[in-house]
């Protein structure tokens, strides 16, 4: 096959996943209400004290999107297992690894558009000015990458089973603790929290980023077969 | 006894094994030679450990607790990588006996990194003033690779075919594997680049008495036998598990051919 086939599979792959978002709206009115409900839980706990919650922005922002993007992971596997999807994309022959790069783009670009959605929830519930723009959105597009691309492999491996909606957190969220930390550490570089050198956490998570892309390309396919 | 060693991966269990004179035990000649030298190791280091090895001059007793911690330290290492071999093995080789190995040394992992951060915190407790350090990039390295570890053990238990549920476990610790390096390096990172000298770079004196050192290396070498004893029971005990599932199945479709055969019907 030319590797334009493979990029073209990928695309039809994420095409039919937002495709498939849009029309349910699930992401729109259940993932990104959880998300902003998220930072106002943060705000409640820490006693609604806006210097504090400006302190703390970037640790809580990004928090606030691993929780988010475990529900969007549990989405995109689960709107296909009932119908047998996975089965059918692998008749069709396309390659597990252009279905792996279709699926885990999808999600990509929810994880984008949630991402700045609670750029605009932490800066109105928080009061947080935000500043560092090349940074910040460097490193929130690549802690994006690294957060769909492991968040698709395990995305795979849980759907289908009854206990998914424990195991997927389980097994999720360690594996994206360097993300976390590089995360919030480029973050709070970018607003001056922390005086640290942010763009070598941009590196550092797209290390994560590339490594878990290629992971998930190579083992993408033997865990694609196993329905 | 009886001499029916089972030796899982040449002989495999043959059906005379199960009629009548089934196993008691895991047990061989050659574990018990392990158990043995493991028992009579872990007697040593203890003596060695609270009796003949001398007081640090800082940490006074407490050192002791080193001869403990630092083995499973070690452990919880070695069979994670273990584990992570024997994954790879089984996605190359696809064969169930990598899959087992994989996941028995996952199991005594589990275990010994549990042992290990229990001990490191008991130990930073007086030495640091608290039971955890975010600092240290050891401490929070484990503790990840233990929750990443107790997911595999999850992922293991889930019911599925055999070769699913291996290739599934198989890719899960390969995942986690790759991850600790990352783990390790940015913890370590976030740490240091935020306050500089940690208490933790005191560990270990550099210059160690040599009765200390000896009883250290003696730890080492006890725990590892202790793997291996540990490794060759859990993993015959799999073995046989495995073994039971097949032979079942193979029995009950005798069973029933039998059955139709006596009624008459053609099979």
């Amino acid at each position: 096959m030319a590797d334009g086939t493979f990029v073209n599979d990928a695309a039809l792959v994420a095409a039919k996943d937002l495709r498939l978002e849009l029309r349910s709206r699930v992401a729109v009115s259940q993932v990104v209400p959880f998300a902003v409900l998220l930072l106002v839980i943060f705000g409640f706990a820490l006693d609604g004290d806006q210097t504090t919650l400006q302190r703390l922005t970037s640790g809580l922002y990004w928090v606030a999107v691993l929780f988010a993007a475990v529900l969007i992971v549990q989405r995109a596997f689960a709107v296909e297992s009932d119908d047998g999807v996975r089965d059918a994309l692998r008749l069709a022959g396309m390659r597990p690894a252009s279905v792996f790069v279709g699926k885990a783009g999808a999600i990509f670009v929810q994880l984008i558009v949630l991402e700045v959605l609670l750029g605009v929830g932490v800066a109105v519930f928080f009061g947080t000015t935000l500043t560092g723009w090349g940074l910040l959105i460097a490193s929130a597009v690549v802690a994006a990458a690294g957060i769909s691309a492991a968040g698709t492999l395990y995305g795979v491996l849980t759907a289908g089973l009854r206990v998914k909606e424990s195991l997927l957190p389980m097994l999720l969220l360690p594996v994206l603790a360097p993300v976390l930390i590089g995360a919030t550490r480029a973050m709070g570089a970018a607003l001056g929290d922390v005086a640290v050198d942010g763009w070598s956490w941009f590196n550092f998570l797209a290390i994560f980023a590339l490594i878990y892309v290629a992971l998930g390309l190579f083992a993408f396919g033997p865990l694609l077969e196993e329905s | 006894m009886t001499d029916t060693t089972t030796n899982p991966p040449g002989a495999g269990m043959g059906a005379p094994t199960r009629s009548g004179d089934d196993p008691r035990n895991t047990a061989s000649k050659g574990t018990r030679v392990f158990g043995i030298l493991s028992l009579i190791g872990i007697g040593w280091l203890v003596a060695l450990g609270l009796g003949l090895s001398p007081d640090d001059q800082t940490q006074g007793d407490l050192v002791r607790l080193m001869y403990v911690h630092v083995p499973s330290a070690w452990l919880a290492y070695l069979s994670f990588g273990v584990t992570a071999m024997g994954s790879i093995m089984y996605l190359w080789k696809r064969s169930e006996w990598w899959d087992l190995v994989a996941a028995s040394s996952a199991e005594i992992g589990v275990l010994f990194t549990g042992l290990a951060l229990v001990t490191g915190m008991i130990w930073g407790r007086p030495t640091w003033g608290s039971y955890w350090e975010w600092g240290d990039a050891r401490l929070v390295t484990t503790l990840v690779l233990f929750l990443m570890f107790l997911g595999y053990l999850a992922v293991r238990r889930i019911p599925a075919d055999t070769h699913v549920r291996s290739r599934r476990s198989a890719i899960v610790a390969l995942i986690a594997v790759v991850d600790i390096p990352l783990v390790h390096f940015s913890v370590k990172w976030w740490r240091t680049l935020h306050q500089e000298a940690t208490v933790l770079s005191s560990d270990f004196d550099p210059k160690i008495d040599d009765l200390m050192l000896f009883t250290l290396m003696v730890g080492l070498v006890v725990f590892t036998l202790v793997y291996v004893w540990f490794m060759l029971h859990r993993f015959r005990v799999a073995w046989l598990e495995e073994q039971l599932l097949d032979h079942s199945l193979a029995d009950a479709i005798e069973a029933r051919r039998a059955e139709a055969v006596g009624t008459g019907a053609t099979t």
